[in-house]
């Protein structure tokens, strides 16, 4: 139970995995200039990534669901939002939000924030969080909201 | 809109609880198997979190290659199959707990010319997790 005036604040967190390929390159650098900035991100060919998308929820439960926002919900958007705009695409060409854009892991995180944060019905969108390897993630938060 | 990425490295180290200052039975104490005089080891797993801003040209916070690079030298180099007590000269003074652990390390890569240091994570098993973020403001 919570006291009079106090808020209690849950996140809750959805996964969801896509897989895409993308490469680095900016036209504005010579092509030994993007080989040695990008590396072997710079392939032409392009190479690809199972990324893993976790998407964080803040809000205080509905007190007749029990629920900050029905995970169903989620679900539903991830998979209109992300999966059918980014699963099995090359990112470089087939996603608009990203024209223009290297599709680092950082790019492709505030690309998500943007798409997502207009759709959150219930609750406050709160984290991308944006696995490109386990080795490797990018975190978007809100204004002034870090960690 | 706040933009972080993170790097995770991993190396494997040995250290022992112990201070000095203690007698032996206060150590057992309070270290517990930790203390066994031996030492004994882990797979450390480093988290490396770097603050923003996006550079338009590249589309990174930083140069993955540059951050590689020096966590390797400031800090892989230096730790990875080692025993901490003895090999690194912080812990000749200060006991080699995964706080102190994160501090070093934190230390270590404060001064990463091309991003803002914002936390160093350490895991020290699957099970326990420690993380610093720098003095207090």
């Amino acid at each position: 139970m919570k006291a009079a005036g106090k808020t209690n604040t849950v996140l809750i967190t959805r996964k969801i995995e896509f897989s895409a390929s993308h490469l680095y390159h900016n036209p504005a650098f010579s092509a030994e200039e993007n080989r040695r900035v990008f590396g072997k991100c710079n392939n032409p060919h392009g190479h690809g990534h199972n990324y893993m998308l976790e998407v964080t929820i803040a809000g205080e439960p509905d007190p007749t669901t029990g629920m900050v926002l029905d995970l169903v919900e989620l679900k539903g958007i991830l998979e209109k939002e992300i999966m059918e705009r980014m699963d099995h695409r090359f990112l470089n060409y087939e996603v608009t939000e990203l024209k223009g854009m290297i599709p680092t892991c950082e790019n492709i995180a505030i690309v998500i924030w943007k798409l997502l944060e207009g759709q959150i019905r219930k609750g406050k969108l709160h984290r991308v969080r944006l696995y490109e390897s386990p080795d490797l993630f990018a975190d978007c938060y809100g204004n002034g909201a870090a960690q | 809109m706040t933009i972080t990425l993170t790097r995770r490295y991993l190396f494997a180290a040995s250290h022992r609880l112990h201070n000095a200052k203690l007698s032996d039975a206060e150590n057992q104490q309070l270290y517990g198997k930790c203390n066994n005089p031996y030492g004994h080891g882990h797979n450390y797993v480093v988290e490396v979190t770097l603050g923003g801003p996006v550079d338009p040209a590249t589309g990174m916070i930083a140069n993955l290659a540059d951050l590689d690079s020096y966590v390797q030298k400031h800090v892989l180099d230096d730790f990875d199959h080692r025993y901490l007590n003895e090999e690194i000269d912080a812990f000749k003074s200060t006991v080699p707990t995964t706080e102190n652990l994160c501090i070093e390390i934190y230390n270590r890569l404060k001064n990463f010319p091309a991003a803002h240091l914002e936390r160093v994570r350490i895991e020290e098993t699957s099970k326990n997790s420690f993380e610093y973020s720098g003095e207090s403001k």
